[in-house]
Parts: structure tokens; sequence; C-alpha cells
């Protein structure tokens, strides 16, 4: 058994907050900088080189990439000889966001209540998602999500028969209604099977992947290649100004389901793809 | 490239066709949801608005914090159409271009015909660029509002494109017929 000071979770989910704000990671910087490379449309650069620069300055002024640094999203693992000690788990990661978004001049995004929309003035709560996994870790994944692109989003039960066919029409349906809106270039997540809230849990999942890397299995590897092929055909492109780059890449994650059911959920993630791990 | 400075005349917006690349400077409002939802409740009671909108721009931010030493936090546009309902009202008003991203409704392309004004993106995402080329920021009402107060802006040319002008043009549906491979399905 080992002993994870609430204490500790705070100071790592601050620092991980404000982190994954002023940085675009890595994978992403050089997914923008590798469109350039396929881009066509005059317009369409134009965006892309407004993009790289504008991290480049949020990096060296440590400011956010984004004025909407997002509803923060915590994907937890929690090894089951772990032992979350002077506090409960889910107050520090609110904690942490608390402080992370004060102390970060990062802006606050989230409302009390969805009708009465008052704004709770400190970013929390999160939406979290916990694992129970082996082993004495506690993993947790930062992803601070935007609004414009989560609007993008959706999530339907089709029946089995409508297959990969009909999942690639959902997705370029989704692609083309949204349009300029969620910012292209854009990462879109794809969770297939389980049930309706497990396929959108998985869509989430799927967005915080490695820009571009294959999915695990097989099957949904191939369908993320001729998915990111017929995306990249609608010609929306960078910004929606038209062009070959309309996403940097299309993720997919699958679960078994029930024999009648097809879940697709579809996350939309804006180019600012946001996330930063913690291990403790 | 199109040089342009606030306030604007009609003959400034006559001269903006779709996929204009512009250079905006001068001074510029920021709104966003909430902001116009008191606005146009102003204007339905017949109260006077905290601003005149003759000849001016309205851009749609809300802005992060401002570090100390900073004008303005990171301040790039939100998306449009959540505006679109309350816009042909302040269009009416003398309000004579728009500066955010995303698609508007037939409505406000109507609108932007018949008060003869232009609707502009800047890069959705570009946040921390675009704050460099705000020059002066002030609140100037609804301070309760936070990120969603109206603020004074002084720009220096701000990069945008013209998405919709006052002849019924719309550069993303252009975009996309140009660009798009695909067969559309029915």
């Amino acid at each position: 058994m080992k002993n994870i000071n609430a204490s500790n979770i705070t100071k790592s989910v601050k620092a991980a907050c404000i982190e994954a704000c002023l940085f675009l990671p890595d994978d992403v910087l050089d997914s923008l900088k590798g469109a350039r490379l396929r881009e066509e449309s005059p317009a369409g650069l134009d965006v892309l080189d407004q993009l790289v620069e504008n991290a480049q300055i949020a990096r060296n002024e440590q400011v956010p990439i984004c004025q909407d640094t997002g509803l923060v999203l915590v994907f937890v693992e929690l090894g089951q000889d772990a032992h979350v000690i002077d506090g409960s788990l889910y107050d520090a990661i609110n904690e942490g966001i608390r402080q992370g978004y004060e102390e970060g001049y990062l802006r606050k995004s989230i409302v009390r209540h969805p009708l009465d929309r008052v704004n709770t003035q400190d970013n929390t709560p999160a939406v979290i998602y916990t694992e129970i996994v082996p082993g004495d870790r506690l993993k947790l994944t930062i992803a601070p999500k935007g609004g414009g692109s989560e609007n993008m989003s959706v999530a339907r039960v089709f029946p089995p028969a409508v297959g990969a066919e009909g999942i690639k029409r959902f997705v370029l349906e989704t692609v083309r209604n949204a349009g300029p809106n969620p910012c292209p270039p854009i990462i879109v997540g794809v969770g297939i099977g389980g049930t309706l809230d497990k396929a959108a849990v998985l869509s989430k999942k799927a967005i915080l992947r490695r820009v571009g890397e294959p999915g695990a299995n097989p099957t949904d590897a191939k369908l993320e290649a001729d998915l990111l092929q017929a995306v990249n055909d609608t010609g929306v492109g960078p910004s929606g100004y038209g062009g070959r780059v309309t996403a940097l890449a299309v993720h997919v994650e699958s679960y078994p389901c029930h024999i009648a059911s097809l879940p697709v959920a579809i996350t939309i993630q804006c180019h600012a793809a946001r996330h930063k791990e913690i291990d403790l | 490239m199109v040089r342009l400075t606030t306030p604007l005349k009609d003959t400034d917006i006559e001269a903006l066709h779709a996929g204009d690349a512009v250079l905006l400077s001068g001074v510029v409002y920021t709104a966003r949801d909430a902001a116009h939802a008191r606005l146009t409740e102003l204007l339905r009671q017949g109260s006077p608005l905290p601003i005149d909108l003759t000849g001016q721009v309205i851009y749609y931010v809300g802005p992060t914090p401002t570090k100390p030493g900073q004008i303005i936090g990171s301040a790039g546009p939100t998306t449009s159409g959540r505006v679109d309902s309350y816009t042909p009202e302040l269009l009416a008003q003398g309000l004579k271009g728009m500066i955010g991203k995303g698609l508007r409704n037939q409505t406000v392309r109507d609108a932007l015909m018949v008060h003869k004004a232009v609707y502009l993106a800047a890069t959705g995402g570009a946040a921390a660029m675009l704050a460099k080329r705000i020059v002066s920021c002030e609140i100037i009402a609804y301070e309760d509002l936070g990120c969603e107060a109206i603020r004074r802006l002084e720009v220096k040319d701000l990069p945008l494109i013209v998405i919709n002008d006052c002849y019924g043009r719309d550069f993303y549906l252009e975009s996309r017929q140009r660009w798009d491979k695909t067969e559309q399905e029915g």
C-alpha cells in the first residue's frame, strides 16, 4: 500500500493546469508544422502559420494559447494499492484547479447550473472519470477542453447494420456541419461500442492520444485512416477558409457492445489539444 | 491586404469583399453572449446603450485575466453564431462590423446587406498572437460580467478575413465549394 498525500495531488494539478494552457504539446505543434507541407490553400497556410506563431508567443510570454482555457477534464487511473491520505481525491483535484486558474491568470468558464448560468468563479468543478487499475500508482491526465469545439460534438446509437460506412457518414456530417466553428484543424475523437455514455467517454479518451498515433486495434486503425482521408476531402480547411487540412488526426477507440446496438460518439477537439499527465 | 481604421463608413464597407485579408486598426468594443443580452434588453426598453454603436465594430471575445504588466490577456475570437439572434438589432443601431469566428445565419447575412455592414473573422485559437495587436484595453460597461464585460480596445493591424460582405457573399461557403473533393450526400 502506497500513501499519496492529497496536498501533493493539489500541487500537481495546479501546475498541470497552468502548463497545459500555456504550452501546446510538442506532438500537436509538430503536427501543425507538418500540416503546412500538405496545405495547398493560401488562406489555410496563413492560418497554420498564425497558429505556429501563436504557440511560440504563448510559450515565450507564458500566456494561454487560447482565451478559452476550458472545462478541466480529468482522467484518473488509481492503483488499487494506492491510498490517498489527508483529504479526498476529488476535492484535492478541484482545489488544484482553483489555485491553478487563479494564480495562472486562466479564464474561469464554468457555470454552476446549465440554466441559471452563474459562474463558479474558480473554474471548478472538473469532470472526472476514474478507473481502478492494478498497482500503487496514481495517474492523472488533465485536459482543459474548449467550449467551441465541444459544442460541435455529438453522440448517437445506430443499428449495427450501418457499419463502418454509417460511422463514416456520421463523422462527415458532423465535420461538415461544424465547418469553421470548432477552430479547425481539428482532432476528431471517435468512440464506438459500449453504450451511449461509454462511447462518449471513449471519444474523449481518443483525443488524448498522441496526435496521429494509430489505434492499438487494427480495425480501429484502418477506420482512422479512412476517416482522416474523408474528413480532409471535405475541404473545410484551416479556420474553415478552405484547404486540404481539416483534421490533424482521427482517433478511434472501441469497446464491446450489445448485439442490437452500434453506439457512436464524436468529440471534436480544436487544435489547442491541451493535456498534461501526472504520475504520483 | 486592405488597411481599415475604425469607425467604419459606408464607403469602407462597400470596398470589402468576401475573402479579403484586412488589417484593422482603431477602437473596437468587446461583447459576448451576456453583454448582447443586456444591450438588446436596453433597446427593447427604449433605454440608451452604454456605447454609441454608430460606425463601430464589436469583437466577440472573452479574454483571459490580465497578468501584471500586460495590456490584456489572451484574446482570440469566440463562436459568433451564438449571438446571431441579437445581431440584427445592433446593426439597426449603426453597428458596422463584427469580429468573431464561425458561421452566421441567413438572418444576419441578410441584415448585413440591409444595413451595409461586414462580418470578419480572426483566427480561432490564435489568442496570444491576437492579444499582441491590442494596444489598449479599458472596461466600459458590465464589469460584473467578468470576461464578458464590455471593453473598449484599441487595436493595431489586427489580422482578419472578410467572411460575409454587404453583397451577400460568404467566404466559408465559397471556400467549401472550391475545396470539397467529396461527393455531397443528400
